[in-house]
């Protein structure tokens, strides 16, 4: 029985997705505790070169046409042969559109425990996950011998789990899948034309305190600067100042980016049932009991007037733009 | 918004139109004279398809069909203008506009807004989703301790249905302290039920769903009876014109009142006790469930008109045709939809009228209403120096609590 | 067609959540329970297929706090069978849930299984997959649109970013539900009363659960929440930097 810490790694249209790489952070804490190795699981055809930074002790690589791009049922008939075969400490899956197809179908026909939204480890080996809309952790003992885990991010950095050494590659034979029942027609792009706020990790949102039209320019510039999207409370939207796809809030949409820059905004509870939930909140606003700031994370009492063009200044400078 | 009939809708035909007949004075829709004053005094007749004299020609014409598709039915506000105005005298409201809604509602056609706020009605017994338990928290600080019926169980004078908005709205939580410090200043003994008590579901009632009204009045019905008390008083019109006119329909008769009505009756306890002047001129909104509905006019203003320094000045709308906040009948929750349509609210209008009146101050009796004139002087550059204030926090203030 | 919608309650988050005495569970006093997002949209998806393509809806769930409600409620929208099982659930996982449902549709033989994607108190993976495997049938998730045809289906999967994957999976299949094809319908109060009286609930009792997936939790608790913002100081520059070390630390740049 060995202690290694396996990751499935996630890709799509030859792309590896960050989620992997907080993985393999994940999985070198893990091992760290465990003693084994981390050992990538790499599935595709001629995909090899995605292994290039991954940071992991080994990677084990099944090449086969049916695995090109992610199907639940190709990929779970070989990661089940694999996973029987070499019984590692824990399988590392994402809580993703990937990794949840198939992380508790292996659950169930290997009977291995499964532990699922985990957040992190803790140094001496017990899971940490995030339930009930991340209002509650649950932590414990990971159960053994062999355990399922899927991961949420935000535990790890995506960087701690890349390396500029491609590590030592395995081929791992596999028998030709057939009479596969799920199989991938086509991909289908998003239309970049039409923003969807809903999906927009970062949003710059602007209230009354923009004051006119004009102003908005700064919060474009901001949002450029950012790689983020401009979004808006009611008095904007309202004026015409945006268009209603981009109104957050009880008669608008409702978001939940990883950081919500609230600018001008007070916080009427109108526009938090839009908005309360999202990860990150930082509010600017020029008034100091404005409500916003019983729901951000991070607040300052100025103009964003203000704000809004020194930040784009600091944001472009940090990213060497 | 392309309204699709889902295959479960009842036909709108003869039997939707005898329905409207079984109605109280719902007969009188066959003497429509088709002068068009509903349509003219209905807010947002001005951009329905079909306003309400269209509507009822429709019915006529059997092509009521083609008014469920349009979007004209949710642009009513309930408002109760075209009745109030109506020749022959048709509750059009009523009779019709509510009947509509609670058609449009069994097809599931509903705007997602007023959707929430009905699931939340059934889920949490209040409109804004909020738990059930928090209900009576905005009592917290206010000395002597607010009286919860379901705590102490004493019998009181006054039961105080304190409704939705001003149990959980942070805004209007400010209005609710200032009336209980009030009638505290004024000796009453009242009792709230707090966190036992429910919506009075009649904003719910007027935008089409009778179901869950009945069931939020059952429910209350049940808790009130628990308790002994000699009168109800409302912070809210709405829970007013339920308990005073719907109710007891369903076997619940309560002497009930409107606050302003249960202070204008103590109006010489009151008068020594405003010791702060209040050098402003006042401007006073009629909302459509204590005005126009249930001709309350005068007690507001009485009030009003006792607090020192104050002048009180008549907006252009007032009393029976005073302009809707577009809050009550459902509006809350069809805000985005009207808004989408008519781009302007009614509630901005009615902003404009208090700046044209020239006052300081929009003193309101309604819960609903000072979010929405609030917001409204946010996007009226002229209205920025407009205070709004319910009747309740003037009082209190003319009094130093 | 014959869909099966097996759905789950969760604990309804606008109530406060407590954690119990002894520190490894949720205090059950006041938790209130509410249908499960991903599942009131499964629902809603199966009667939209009924609407197109026709067939029979059956919604089955274990005995909760508004279950009843649920189920009839879900017969007014439309579902034909309405399936409660009863029994001591104090102890129950999705694994030992997804038992429950496989050894019914064993017997009931669906051509299509709808089930939320997945439920915020999942702790032991999603149901949809265990039952898929439970049952020997493939599984797609987060599904947002699904079109039939006689042996098979082909689903919209979602990936980030807005990347969509049609996918083809051979019927009978498993899919988890990421959002119906058009929100929940709304429905009526007065229809549920209606169908209260009409519609009937089979229960069927379980007599033990197969709790052998459970997780075991040493410690629940609740993530640190400031009560307020920590308010940064000083000028424009000054809090521009700050706010750039915070994008830093929170990853975005």
């Amino acid at each position: 029985m060995n202690q290694d810490i396996f990751v499935v790694i996630e890709h799509l249209q030859r792309k590896v997705l960050d989620i992997s790489f907080v993985m393999l952070a994940a999985a070198r804490q893990l091992a760290n505790s465990t003693g084994g190795n981390v050992t990538a699981v790499l599935l595709g055809f001629n995909a090899q070169g995605l292994a290039g930074n991954l940071s992991a002790d080994i990677v084990l690589y099944v090449d086969q046409p049916a695995l090109a791009e992610f199907t639940s049922d190709a990929y779970q008939k070989i990661l089940a042969g694999l996973i029987q075969e070499q019984a590692p400490r824990a399988v590392l899956f994402g809580h993703s559109s990937i990794g949840m197809d198939i992380a508790s179908g292996l659950s169930a026909k290997l009977s291995l425990p499964m532990v699922s939204s985990c957040h992190s480890f803790s140094d001496d080996g017990k899971y940490v996950s995030q339930i009930c809309g991340g209002k509650i952790m649950a932590e414990g003992m990971l159960p053994g011998p062999t355990v399922l885990v899927s991961m949420v991010p935000g535990g790890y950095k995506a960087e701690q789990g890349q390396s500029s050494q491609a590590p030592a590659l395995t081929n791992v034979p596999a028998p030709a899948l057939a009479e596969l029942r799920v199989t991938l027609k086509q991909y289908i792009e998003p239309d970049k034309s039409d923003v969807d706020i809903t999906k927009e990790p970062i949003l710059v949102a602007v209230g009354r305190g923009i004051q006119n039209k004009d102003n908005i320019d700064l919060a474009n510039d901001l949002a450029t600067a950012l790689g983020a999207v401009v979004c808006a409370s009611r008095p904007v939207v309202d004026q015409g100042w945006m268009p209603t796809t981009r109104l957050v809030g009880k008669s608008g949409k409702q978001v939940k980016p990883k950081i919500y820059l609230a600018l001008g905004i007070s916080g009427a509870p109108e526009h938090i049932e839009g908005m309360g939930e999202s990860d990150t909140i930082i509010a600017i606003n020029t008034d100091p009991y404005a409500p916003i700031f019983n729901v951000a994370k991070y607040g300052a009492v100025l103009d964003l007037l203000d704000l809004a063009p020194a930040l784009t200044e600091k944001v472009k400078g940090a990213k060497g733009g | 918004m392309e309204i699709t009939l889902s295959p479960l809708t009842p036909t709108i035909g003869k039997t939707f139109i005898k329905s409207l007949y079984e109605l109280e004075d719902g007969e009188r829709i066959k003497t429509c004279l088709q002068c068009g004053t509903c349509s003219g005094v209905c807010p947002f007749g001005y951009i329905m398809k079909f306003p309400p004299g269209k509507m009822i020609g429709a019915l006529r014409a059997d092509i009521f069909d083609q008014v469920m598709k349009s979007d004209s039915v949710w642009m009513c506000v309930s408002c109760n203008a075209c009745s109030a105005f109506c020749p022959s005298n048709i509750p059009i409201t009523a009779a019709l506009m509510t009947r509509a809604k609670e058609e449009l509602l069994l097809a599931g056609n509903i705007p997602a807004e007023l959707q929430t706020a009905l699931e939340n009605t059934q889920r949490y017994g209040n409109p804004l989703g909020e738990s059930p338990r928090k209900r009576a928290d905005w009592i917290l600080g206010l000395q002597p301790e607010v009286n919860v019926l379901a705590k102490t169980r004493q019998p009181v004078d006054v039961l105080w249905f304190v409704g939705d908005y001003a149990s959980y709205h942070p805004r209007m939580q400010s209005a609710g302290k200032a009336l209980a410090r009030i009638l505290n200043a004024l000796g009453v003994k009242f009792g709230i039920l707090g966190p036992e008590e429910f919506s009075d579901g009649d904003t719910q009632r007027l935008a089409g769903e009778r179901g869950l009204f009945e069931m939020m009045a059952q429910k209350n019905g049940q808790i009130l009876r628990r308790y002994k008390f000699n009168e109800i008083i409302t912070t809210d019109p709405h829970a007013y014109n339920a308990l005073k006119n719907e109710y007891p329909a369903l076997g619940l008769s309560y002497p009930v009142r409107h606050y302003t009505q249960f202070l204008a009756e103590r109006l010489e306890q009151i008068k020594p006790l405003l010791k702060n002047e209040m050098k402003v001129k006042i401007t006073y909104h009629d909302p459509c469930y204590l005005g126009r509905v249930n001709s309350i006019f005068d007690e507001p203003r009485t009030l009003l008109n006792v607090i020192p320094g104050v002048e009180l000045v008549e907006m252009s709308h007032q009393r029976l045709n005073s302009l809707c906040c577009g809050g009550g009948g459902g509006g809350m929750w069809l805000d985005g939809f009207q808004w989408e349509k008519a781009h302007t609210r009614l509630s901005e209008w009615r902003v404009r009228e208090a700046v044209a009146a020239n006052a300081d101050i929009l003193a309101v009796a309604c819960p609903y209403e000072p979010p929405r004139f609030e917001d409204a002087i946010k996007t009226l550059q002229t209205a920025s120096h407009l205070k709004i204030r319910e009747i309740a926090e003037l009082l209190a203030e003319s009094m130093g609590l | 067609m014959k869909i099966a919608v097996p759905v789950k309650f969760v604990p309804d988050l606008v109530e406060e959540l407590t954690i119990a005495p002894g520190g490894s569970a949720l205090d059950t006093t006041w938790l209130r329970l509410i249908i499960s997002e991903f599942d009131d949209h499964a629902v809603e998806q199966a009667i939209l297929l009924k609407e197109h393509v026709g067939g029979q809806v059956t919604v089955l769930t274990i005995e909760a706090e508004g279950s009843d409600d649920f189920l009839f409620t879900a017969a007014a929208k439309g579902a034909d069978q309405l399936i409660k099982f009863t029994g001591d659930f104090s102890n129950s996982n999705n694994h030992a849930l997804a038992h429950v449902y496989a050894d019914l549709l064993k017997l009931v033989q669906p051509d299509l299984i709808l089930t939320g994607v997945q439920a915020h108190n999942d702790l032991d993976g999603p149901v949809g997959p265990l039952l898929a495997e439970y049952l020997g049938l493939p599984y797609v998730g987060y599904v947002a649109g699904i079109t039939v045809s006689a042996d098979h289906v082909v689903v919209r999967k979602e990936y980030a970013g807005g990347l969509i994957a049609e996918m083809e999976l051979k019927l009978p299949a498993v899919l988890g539900i990421q959002a119906a094809e058009q929100p929940p319908r709304y429905v009526a109060y007065s229809k549920i009363r209606q169908v209260m009286g009409t519609a009937k609930i089979e229960e069927r009792a379980v007599a033990s659960l197969d709790t052998g997936g459970t997780v075991e939790v040493s410690r629940m608790f609740l993530p640190e929440v400031a009560e307020r913002a920590t308010m940064l100081e000083g000028a424009a520059d000054q809090i521009a930097d700050r706010l750039v070390s915070i994008f830093r630390e929170l990853g975005t740049l």
